[in-house]
């Protein structure tokens, strides 16, 4: 077995357990770091498929700013096992069963297609310089979009957080509010 | 047995229904919220090796605006589930399903 297989074995099976960690861990702050060590041996794949560029976005912003979004959010609402809600029985296994059938449908749709060998020598396409020539000629219109796209949810997420102003304006305000007209 | 196309199809459709089933299993709002992004990522790993076999550069760029889109997406999912613990002070589901009524 050559070092691309060995390591793609070992990736995939870090990737998978933790994977199935995420979803089996009570505690939500061990399923945010299944979750991160998931990035980091998908960003393994990345690299070992020479997608350089790729593979550093994916930590920096998955692992390095969305997780740890989630991780201010869980610590916010102080989330631990204890308070942790459970379906029933019935219903998780009824869950596992349908991933499980969709997981059978699609293996049963792929399995016919045909298969494509990897070349393993490195190619050049994932560094940054060459993407960076097609994005910027070829995909420079949803580059641009994507800024406002981004300017849309930042101030999305300003309006709904914001705390809602009810507390009225007691009399003593109003009053001296008034000798000012 | 070198590794092939197979191979990465397998994985990412692995990935894919272990998402699915987190999605279904869980009660937590945040965890369902992960699980959608452990299924966007494993449709970027599909992507990219594709676009390593066909020698193709546009399925990774397509890789990394599925990454600004999910960027945004938690960016307003999470003030979502803040709003929503302040008003009710959980995150369960089923809690907010009596919203209807």
């Amino acid at each position: 077995m050559e070092i691309y297989d060995i390591l793609f074995w070992f990736l995939s099976a870090l990737a998978v357990s933790c994977a199935l960690g995420v979803i089996l861990s009570r505690n939500p702050v061990n399923s945010v770091l299944f979750l991160i060590a998931t990035f980091f041996a998908i960003s393994g794949h990345y690299l070992l498929m020479n997608a350089q560029f790729l593979a550093i976005v994916n930590v920096i912003v998955y692992a390095g700013a969305i997780m740890v979004l989630f991780l201010f959010v869980i610590m916010l609402m102080n989330l631990n096992a204890d308070v942790e809600p459970q379906k029933g029985q019935l219903v998780q296994l009824a869950g596992v069963i349908s991933g499980g059938v969709l997981f059978l449908v699609i293996l049963a749709a792929i399995k016919t297609a045909k298969t494509e060998s990897m070349d393993k020598t490195a190619t050049d396409i994932g560094l940054i310089a060459n993407l960076g020539r097609t994005l910027f000629t070829k995909y420079v219109l949803p580059f641009e979009i994507s800024s406002v796209l981004f300017l849309s949810a930042m101030v999305g997420a300003v309006v709904i957080g914001k705390k809602e102003d009810t507390k009225p304006v007691s009399k003593e305000d109003e009053s001296e509010m008034k000798q000012f007209l | 047995m070198p590794v092939n196309s197979t191979h990465y199809l397998f994985l990412s459709l692995l990935l894919f229904s272990i998402g699915i089933m987190g999605a279904l299993m869980r009660r937590n709002a945040i965890i369902i919220f992960m699980c959608i992004e452990l299924m966007l990522n494993a449709v970027n790993l599909l992507l990219v090796a594709f676009s390593k076999i066909y020698g193709d550069a546009d399925a990774q760029l397509f890789v990394f605006f599925i990454m600004v889109v999910a960027a945004a997406e938690v960016a307003v999912g999470l003030a979502i589930i803040v709003m929503m613990y302040r008003k009710v002070h959980s995150v369960d589901i089923n809690i907010l399903n009596r919203l209807k009524h």
